[in-house]
C-alpha cells in the first residue's frame, strides 16, 4: 500500500532534494560556525546565513536582512516578541483561531498582569472596538492550522499603522505557500518556522522584525554572539541582540536551499497548486453525508473533516491502516479553535497539503472519506 | 618576506554586516577580501574587510547610501 502523507501543517515531507544535500554538504564538508571564526569554512557559514536573510527578504517583501532573525522556529519567534514586549499593565488583542504557541506565553503574561482580549472570529472591524490606550501589541495568526481559515492580515495591519500599536504575525501554516507581503499589511513582526510551507529542516525558523519594534525587545535568551566580546551585556544591534548561542547552521543551510527552491518554483506557483488542489478536495467532499468540512474563508492547503456518528481519532487511524493515508487528529494544540468551530472536545480529522501532493493524493483520500461514510 | 602595502581596513561589530558589505563590494566589482582583524584594531566580531586604498571613495559612497554598515575604517601597512 502506497503512503499518502497529508499532515503537511505539522511538518512538509517530502523535502526538496536540495534541502537534504545542502544539510550534508554542510555536515560533510563544512562544519564551522558562522561568526566564531575568519577562516574560509566559517565565513562560507556566514554569507550562508546572509543569503538566507537576503532571500527571507525578497520572499516577504521586507527591506532588512540583518533584522532577520534566524530562530531555533516560529513558537520561539513569536515568545521573543510576546515575552520581549510585553509588561504587567499593557493589553494585547489576539485573533481566535490562535495556536497554543500564542496563546500559552500569553496566558502566562496574563497571569502576572498583562490585559488580553480576544478578536471575534472573522471580523476584524470589531479591532477598533477593543483598543484602548494600554493596547501595545495586536497579534494575528494568520492561518489556522485547525482549519486553514485565513485572517485578513492586511486590514488588521492598516487598523494598527492608525493607531500606532505593533502588529505581529504567525505565518505558521501559510508562509512558503501563500504570498505574503510584510510591508502591505503593515507588519511589525512576521514569525514562521522553517519546516513548514518554506519546506526547511525542523529546529530552524525565521522572525522578521521591524527596527523600531526591535529597538523595544528584550532579549528572551542571552548569551555568546561572537561579538562585543568585551561586553558582558548582550548587543543592542541586530541579529546579534537576539542570536545568542551556536546557531542550528545545518537548518540555516537547509533553509537556505529551500528558500532557493520556492524562488525557483515561484511562491505563486506554489500557492495555485495548492489552492487547486484544496478545492479538489473540498468539491470532492461537498457530496457525501457524515462528514463535514470545518471553518471558512480558507485558502492554505488545510483541510479539517468532522465525522458524524463516529470517533474521529478512529477514522484518523483507518485512514492509515486501511488507506495508507496520514492524516492528523485531535485538538491541534489550538483548543480555542476547536471551542470555535464547535469540535472542542472531540477534535477533527485534518488533512493539510504540500507543494509535493498531487491530484491523485487528493482522489485517494477523498475515495477513503466516502468508504468509510458509506 | 610579502613586503607590505597601503590598506584601508573596515571593522563591523557583527558578521552579518560584515559579509553583507563583502557581498555589497562584490556585487559592485570593489576588490577587496575578509580578513581576520589585524592586531592593532579592536573589533566586534572578529572579522574586517581589507582593500586598496584607491577604494575609500567608493565605499564611502556604500556608506553614504546605507548599503554597508561600517564600525571603524583604517588605513594600515598589510
Amino acid at each position: 500500500m502506497k503512503t499518502i502523507y497529508l499532515d503537511n501543517s505539522a511538518t512538509t515531507f517530502p523535502k526538496p532534494e536540495s534541502v537534504a544535500a545542502a544539510v550534508e554538504n554542510y555536515i560533510r564538508n563544512i562544519g564551522a560556525n558562522p561568526g566564531r571564526g575568519a577562516y574560509g569554512a566559517s565565513l562560507e557559514a556566514g554569507r550562508t546565513a546572509l543569503k538566507l536573510r537576503m532571500a527571507a527578504c525578497r520572499l516577504f517583501n521586507f527591506d532588512r536582512p540583518d533584522h532577520v532573525v534566524i530562530t531555533p522556529g516560529a513558537t520561539a519567534g513569536l515568545n521573543m516578541v510576546i515575552k520581549g514586549l510585553l509588561k504587567p499593565g499593557d493589553h494585547v488583542i489576539v485573533t481566535p483561531m490562535q495556536h497554543n504557541s500564542v496563546m500559552r506565553p500569553i496566558r502566562q503574561l496574563e497571569k502576572q498582569g498583562v490585559a488580553v482580549d480576544l478578536l471575534p472570529f472573522n471580523d476584524s472591524s470589531a479591532l477598533h472596538g477593543l483598543i484602548k490606550k494600554e493596547t501595545k501589541l495586536v497579534v494575528a495568526c494568520h492561518g489556522s492550522n485547525v482549519s486553514g481559515s485565513l485572517e485578513d492580515i492586511e486590514a488588521i495591519g492598516k487598523i494598527c499603522k492608525e493607531k500606532n500599536i505593533f502588529f505581529l504575525v504567525d505565518a505558521a501554516q501559510t508562509a512558503g505557500h501563500y504570498p505574503i507581503d510584510f510591508k502591505a499589511c503593515n507588519m511589525s513582526a512576521l514569525a514562521m518556522p522553517g519546516h513548514k510551507g518554506l519546506m526547511g529542516p525542523q529546529g530552524i525558523g525565521l522572525l522578521l522584525v521591524d527596527p523600531k519594534l526591535a529597538e523595544q525587545l528584550d532579549p528572551l535568551i542571552c548569551g555568546g554572539t561572537g561579538s562585543a566580546s568585551d561586553l558582558e551585556e548582550m548587543p543592542a544591534f541586530m541579529p546579534d541582540k537576539f542570536e545568542a548561542g551556536t546557531l542550528n547552521v545545518p537548518g540555516v543551510f537547509g533553509l537556505e536551499a529551500s528558500l532557493r527552491f520556492i524562488e525557483e518554483k515561484g511562491i505563486k506557483a506554489i500557492h495555485a497548486h495548492i489552492i487547486e488542489l484544496e478545492e479538489r478536495f473540498r468539491a470532492g467532499i461537498a457530496g457525501i453525508s457524515g462528514v463535514t468540512a470545518v471553518g471558512e474563508n480558507f485558502g492554505c492547503g488545510v483541510i479539517s473533516l468532522d465525522f458524524e456518528g463516529q470517533d474521529n481519532a478512529s477514522v484518523s487511524a483507518a485512514l492509515e491502516q486501511d488507506y495508507g493515508i496520514l492524516t492528523r487528529c485531535g485538538l491541534h494544540c489550538a483548543p480555542s479553535a476547536h471551542k470555535i468551530l464547535n469540535t472542542f472536545p472531540r477534535g477533527t480529522v485534518r488533512f493539510s497539503l504540500s507543494y509535493f501532493n498531487t491530484q491523485e493524493d487528493v482522489d485517494a483520500a477523498v475515495s477513503a472519506v466516502k468508504e468509510i461514510c458509506g | 618576506m610579502r613586503p607590505k602595502e597601503p590598506k584601508i581596513v573596515l571593522t563591523f561589530r557583527s558578521t552579518t554586516d560584515a559579509v553583507t558589505a563583502e557581498d555589497y563590494f562584490m556585487e559592485k566589482g570593489i576588490p577587496g577580501r575578509i580578513i581576520p582583524v589585524p592586531r592593532d584594531i579592536s573589533a566586534s566580531c572578529g572579522l574586517a574587510w581589507c582593500g586598496p586604498v584607491e577604494t575609500a571613495g567608493d565605499i564611502e559612497h556604500a556608506k553614504l547610501l546605507g548599503r554597508v554598515r561600517i564600525e571603524g575604517t583604517f588605513n594600515l601597512m598589510l
